[in-house]
């Protein structure tokens, strides 16, 4: 095979890892969207939050300790040299799963009935105040993530693909991120997990009827507001986990929230309501990106891969409003 | 008490469609008009001008544009940051290819190039509407600002990527550039701000802005009698650019002085002008104007209290400042869902009946 196939092919994988984590942020955004008809901006910044309490708890470092330090002069930073990782990771889910509760209680519940855009505006409010709070809570500078998935190009796969490629061509074998491997393997069992739950649970099947029919819901004696606080946790597992990957790949910033503005290509692309369009609209979001930025992206400046996502969005739109999977828009007057 | 409507009968056409129908009302803005044209060029210095009024004005222009789209005719928009970039870049290559060009016009002409743009990009709203559209809009946002980065034309090929203002006078007088005084500047954005509007208030309330209210409240039922969603919607997006490009230019050339795409136009620049328009009040021109001023003043009063006041360090006050405006926004939609100029109504309608409060 020549380079240049080899070349291609390796810039569609990456593509591929890329969009498993575009699928991940955009999961999150379904699943609330689906239980409660909200567009939740917030997921991005959720899986930021996630991100920083779980780096936070690791390392053992005292909550809001800036603004303490502040106030009463102290000079507090670690409470202990860290905890283990995995009991980490359950207390961020604990500390998650609190801030779905205060959502619902604060927020949501003061806003039933109000209109789509007045909610999705009170989600972007809830970002704002999230990022502040992360902030505020662990501090803003960037911290690594670390726990312990291996990361790095693999030796293997450089060795294989190398003798790929044609006698005498320059090459030298794909480097893949092992670390995207595990994303992948993970965001897998992240669906099935999922589907598991919403299939053969009672929950799970509440939620469905949540999704499909409100009112009906409500009549056969489900409870609204518990389902919008589980639905809210749950995504607030996604987002977690979407927050354990991009913080392991490129460190915990400000820039992670930024992610939860790709996912909404990938919903349109997919449509909102739909889990398997989620992921596929997200793969092929990713691998568009990279395939453009490495084919046409030299012609014309590069880093296109800030706006690609947007405009196919935008085509797409135009020929089809409701997405790859999503429900059909009927509209009555 | 205030408000005394008897007496206050209507004789002819004229007086029964103008603007301000109370009289009270009528005194009271003009009152005001004098003091900003007459009284404040006077007193102001270069404090206010630079970090409170000129700011404010700035991004009420880019609000009552942002409502006239989002407000008035239901589409909402997150390119705001962008087109405020057409707009700067538009008057940055107008001020430098056509050194003569008085600045008025070089302002208006950027509006007018943002309002080509924004018809652009308003084209797929005939599609779809709400998040979608919100999405579509995005691809505005980050594909303007990519090309103002990677297109060295539209920054003269500076070594920086920059575009810095030239000194440009009016009657003499330096109203861009950093030699400019601070009246002349006040002055420069304001009569853009009160003529823009007078024209915005007439605009929604004429058949145009009918139109558009009618496509906001139900499209469909607006076609069947009779409005046609392509003007309408085409209109809404070439008026509402056409004042975010002004704003954009005045942002950059008055304001700023020099820009740096990603920077002054990002994202983040698109969420603020909403949040202005949803905290002050979707179709309400009033609400755009205190929904920027309280926005904007807002972090500044925060951070001269805790910065000033407490001592407190700036990247602290800074986070402090972004969890108090999103619990404003999210207090705002759950006690006001339409915003400071609802209050304003209420307001208004309590001190007509006053002191009799039935």
């Amino acid at each position: 095979m020549s380079p240049v196939i080899l070349n291609t092919i390796e810039v569609i994988l990456n593509g591929l890892m890329t969009g498993v984590m575009y699928s991940l942020v955009a999961l999150g955004f379904v699943l609330i969207f689906k239980a409660s008809g909200i567009f939740n901006y917030a997921q991005g910044v959720m899986a930021l939050f996630a991100a920083l309490t779980l780096v936070g708890f690791q390392t053992g470092q005292v909550p809001f300790s800036h603004l303490i330090n502040v106030i009463f002069g102290t000079n507090y930073h670690n409470w202990s040299n860290g905890i283990n990782t995995f009991l980490a990771i359950v207390l961020t889910m604990l500390v998650m799963i609190a801030l779905a509760w205060l959502v619902e209680r604060v927020v949501l519940r003061h806003l039933v009935n109000q209109e789509q855009i007045i909610l999705f505006m009170a989600t972007i409010g809830l970002a704002f105040f999230m990022e502040g709070l992360g902030d505020l809570m662990w501090g803003a500078n960037i911290k690594v993530l670390d726990v312990g998935l291996p990361s790095g190009g693999s030796f293997w796969l450089e060795d294989v693909t190398r003798e790929w490629a044609s006698e005498g061509s320059e090459y030298y074998g794909m480097y893949i991120d092992v670390l995207d491997v595990w994303a992948a393997g993970i965001a897998v069992v992240l669906v099935i997990a999922l589907t598991i739950f919403s299939q053969y649970t009672k929950t799970g099947r509440a939620l469905r009827a949540v999704a499909d029919d409100h009112q009906a819901a409500l009549t056969v004696g489900i409870s609204l507001r518990t389902i919008w606080v589980v639905v809210w946790s749950i995504a607030g597992f996604v987002a977690l986990v979407a927050g354990i990957m991009w913080g392991s790949k490129s460190g915990i910033q400000f820039s992670l929230s930024l992610i939860a503005l790709k996912a909404l290509p990938v919903l349109i692309l997919g449509g909102f309501t739909s889990i398997p369009g989620a992921i596929i609209g997200g793969l092929v979001i990713g691998v568009g990106e990279k395939l453009f930025e490495f084919g046409i992206g030299p012609l014309i400046g590069g880093a296109t891969e800030n706006w690609f996502a947007y405009v196919l969005a935008l085509l797409f739109l135009m020929f089809r409003p409701q997405g790859l999977f999503g429900d059909k828009i009927i509209e009555r007057v | 008490m205030f408000y005394r409507e008897s007496g206050d009968f209507k004789s002819n056409y004229a007086a029964d469609q103008q603007t301000f129908p109370i009289k009270f009302d009528r005194i009271g803005v003009a009152i005001f008009l004098v003091f900003a044209f007459f009284i404040v060029p006077f007193i102001i210095n270069d404090y206010w001008e630079k970090s409170i009024i000129v700011p404010v004005l700035v991004w009420s222009l880019a609000a009552l544009g942002l409502n006239i789209l989002t407000g008035y005719c239901g589409l909402v928009s997150l390119g705001t940051g962008g087109f405020m970039a057409v707009g700067a870049y538009a008057s940055y290559k107008l001020t430098t290819s056509f050194p003569e060009l008085n600045m008025f016009l070089v302002i208006l002409f950027s509006g007018g190039i943002t309002a080509l743009v924004g018809i652009l990009f308003g084209l797929p709203s005939l599609r779809i509407k709400g998040f979608y559209l919100a999405v579509a809009t995005l691809a505005a946002q980050f594909f303007l600002i990519w090309l103002f980065n990677k297109v060295p034309w539209f920054y003269n090929s500076s070594a920086s990527g920059m575009i810095t203002v030239p000194e440009r006078t009016i009657f003499g007088i330096a109203v861009t550039g950093s030699n400019s005084p601070p009246w002349a500047t006040y002055l420069f954005c304001l009569i853009f701000v009160v003529v823009f509007a007078v024209i915005a208030r007439n605009l929604t309330r004429g058949r145009l802005g009918r139109s558009w209210m009618a496509i906001r409240d139900m499209d469909i039922a607006a076609e069947i009698i009779g409005v046609a969603p392509l003007s309408a919607k085409l209109s809404a997006f070439a008026i509402s650019s056409f004042y975010i490009g002004l704003s954009g230019a005045l942002f950059f050339s008055v304001y700023l002085g020099a820009a740096e795409p990603t920077e002054a136009f990002g994202i983040d620049k698109s969420f603020l002008v909403l949040f202005m328009i949803i905290i002050g009040g979707l179709g309400s021109i009033f609400g755009s104007f205190i929904g920027a001023a309280f926005m904007f003043l807002l972090p500044v009063l925060f951070k001269n209290i805790m910065v000033g006041g407490f001592g407190w360090p700036t990247d602290m006050v800074q986070h402090l400042i972004f969890m108090l405006v999103g619990a404003l926004i999210m207090f705002f939609l759950i006690v006001e869902p339409h915003g400071l100029a609802q209050l304003w109504r209420v307001t208004k309608e309590k001190l007509r009946l006053w002191p009799f409060p039935h």
